[in-house]
């Protein structure tokens, strides 16, 4: 059985759980328990490959996972924050709701799927079709921030929240790959770098900066430095694009005749 | 030699069985071997990618004493079979070692067939006789058995590799075969997750003709115009599993027509007409490939993990359907569909990274390894 102690020393009541081989099965009925029991903060110690980790979690627990998650890390998650001192893999806030997932490092294909709510911040880049399908309502507004690039299909199907891509390290290259917001009918995307037309899905444009648009960057980026100590002090405002989408309902006449 | 209808029991349905799968491969560049116990221990971390109805190995490196013998490994699903088959290897080939491989009996493996491997050479008046190169002569030998003798499959016929193939977990697959009795400089390792047919023996990857050794994560939807195309340079498609055309593709385009890999890649994942819209003025290479290679171009999701005598690469669908990770550290080249297995046995490399769609990553051993 894996060893777990109290760390009675810190104000918060924090516990360990050795993951090390453990079935993310255990893993997760571990943390559950742990939850219940009262305790703020479970640290998860050589985690490499376990899915599902702090899945469809409601309470305000803070998780700290050092190690590699398997795919699906926060997946219908509904209030915790997770702390990832690694890389991450494929799908990470898969729908997920509400809370908080910081990435420092790099992380995978199809980053929050179907996301809306809650924030995912990648200190690194991110795989292909990240924000796919992407929704809001209200005050429910998923963010994704990326400190690097993005591959193809960013934002494909995106219904609602907020997109951002700093490009850091990406200077003068390539921070986006191809079909850009194809499909894209609601949200926004902030880019920084340049693009080029045929990068984009033919449902969005290019619009320039606004002071509103500023505002929210500006919070967003601090707060991303923050979580993941990614340096934003010399990023220009001026050196972003945004993406939005022209047409609120593109397929709305698709069944009409 | 001529191609006849095969009849064996193992036959299923004439579908294709699409899959979606765990990869990891790793190939030490200056030719060091390694133990099979290490592709073991990457493939655990990835068990519920698959769910236990197929798993297999390839290494590459693990029969020095027999380097300049085709090593065929086949399985049979009787002694009738067998029977038919081992007069056929003494009328084409010189046999110099026939035995059975070496299974290990209390294991999660169940009902294996009949499984035995031949160290063979082509005989040479055969090859003057059919006026054939022997890797050409084996190519056709493989099929003969493969389509001809019931319940026979030749499943690996390259010279000092072996695949290692069963229905079951990978980590129980590696207990069956004693992995960690071989050592190689290559070895890729999968776990399958039929979805449309049941999984089978032969239908586990990794599929194999001479020394090009594929494992598939993907679903091939291109598999019929792939095998039809096949079918015209004498390749059959006898294993009733998408990722075979992979094999045969990769030995006609790189091996046959002397493509390089990396123009081989380009073939199988062929950019689409809009990007190729975007290349300067006079650049017809990727435009006259999708011309000539028209019917190699293999559409649907993969990641698809190669390896062949002097290397390895790996290689993603044009638009990236499914995930697959790279990674260096020291001499060694990891390839696997996630991190996690790679950082299973190799905590800290030097770089690791997600490869773009349709772009190999390749790892070749060094001159004079």
């Amino acid at each position: 059985m894996a060893e777990l102690a109290v760390d009675s020393s810190n104000e918060q009541s924090i516990a360990r759980i050795e993951a090390s081989g453990m079935h993310y099965q255990e893993i997760n009925e571990k943390v559950r328990s742990l939850i219940e029991q009262g305790y703020l903060r479970i640290v998860l110690e050589g985690v490499n490959g376990q899915r599902y980790i702090g899945d469809g979690l409601t309470s305000n627990v803070d998780i700290v996972v050092n190690g590699v998650p398997g795919n699906d890390l926060g997946a219908f998650m509904n209030g915790p924050n997770i702390f990832v001192n690694d890389n991450a893999q494929d799908a990470v806030g898969n729908t997920m709701n509400a809370g908080k997932i910081v990435i420092r490092g790099h992380a995978g294909d199809v980053i929050g799927y179907g996301m809306r709510g809650g924030k995912i911040f990648v200190s690194g880049d991110v795989g292909y079709r990240v924000g796919i399908h992407m929704k809001s309502y209200a005050d429910q507004i998923p963010v994704i921030v990326s400190g690097g690039r993005a591959g193809d299909f960013f934002g494909e199907y995106m219904a609602g929240g907020i997109l951002v891509l700093l490009g850091i390290g990406y200077e003068n290259k390539e921070v986006v790959g191809t079909y850009v917001g194809t499909g894209m009918h609601g949200g926004t995307m902030y880019i920084r770098g340049d693009l080029k037309d045929w990068q984009l899905g033919r449902e969005v444009r290019v619009f320039s900066i606004d002071d509103e648009d500023k505002g929210v960057l500006l919070a967003l980026m601090e707060e991303f430095s923050d979580d993941t100590t990614v340096d934003v002090g010399n990023l220009e405002i001026s050196d972003f694009l945004k993406l939005k989408p022209f047409s609120h309902r593109p397929y709305g006449d698709l069944y009409v005749y | 030699m001529n191609f006849g209808d095969r009849q064996g029991k193992w036959v299923v349905d004439e579908v294709k069985v699409p899959d979606a799968c765990g990869l990891s491969g790793f190939i030490n560049l200056d030719g060091k071997r390694i133990g099979g116990e290490i592709v073991r221990e990457s493939m655990s971390v990835m068990r519920e990618r698959g769910n236990g109805l197929g798993g297999g190995y390839a290494g590459y490196g693990i029969y020095p004493d027999f380097k300049e013998h085709f090593a065929f490994h086949v399985m049979f699903e009787d002694d009738s079979g067998r029977r038919i088959c081992e007069e056929l290897l003494r009328e084409y080939t010189e046999v110099e070692k026939g035995e059975g491989i070496p299974t290990r009996q209390k294991c999660e493996i169940v009902d294996p067939p009949i499984l035995m491997r031949y160290f063979l050479l082509p005989k040479r008046e055969k090859l003057e006789s059919e006026n054939l190169e022997p890797d050409d002569f084996i190519v056709q030998l493989v099929m003969k058995i493969n389509t001809q003798v019931p319940g026979s499959f030749v499943f690996s016929s390259g010279k000092n590799m072996g695949i290692f193939k069963a229905v079951g977990f990978p980590e129980d697959v590696a207990d069956f075969y004693k992995l960690e009795s071989y050592t190689g400089y290559t070895w890729i390792g999968h776990g399958r997750f039929p979805t449309n047919t049941p999984g089978w023996w032969g239908g586990a990857h990794p599929f194999n003709i001479l020394d090009w050794s594929v494992v598939h994560n993907g679903e091939i939807s291109s598999y019929g115009i792939n095998k039809r195309y096949l079918e015209m340079f004498g390749y059959k498609c006898t294993l009733l599993t998408d990722t075979e055309v992979m094999a045969y593709l990769f030995d006609l385009l790189i091996r046959r027509h002397g493509l390089p890999i990396e123009v081989a890649s380009k073939v199988v994942a062929a950019p689409f007409w809009e990007e190729i819209d975007q290349k300067e003025e006079g650049d017809k290479l990727e435009e006259s490939l999708r011309m000539v290679y028209g019917s190699a171009l293999v559409n649907g999701p993969f990641a698809v993990i190669v390896g062949f005598s002097r290397g390895m690469f790996g290689l993603n669908d044009r638009v990236k359907l499914r995930p697959l990770v790279a990674a260096v550290k020291d001499e060694t080249l990891y390839v696997a569909s996630e991190e996690a297995a790679i950082r299973q046995i190799c905590n800290r490399p030097d770089n690791i990274w997600a490869p773009p769609a349709g772009e190999p990553v390749i790892g070749r051993l060094k001159g004079d390894a």
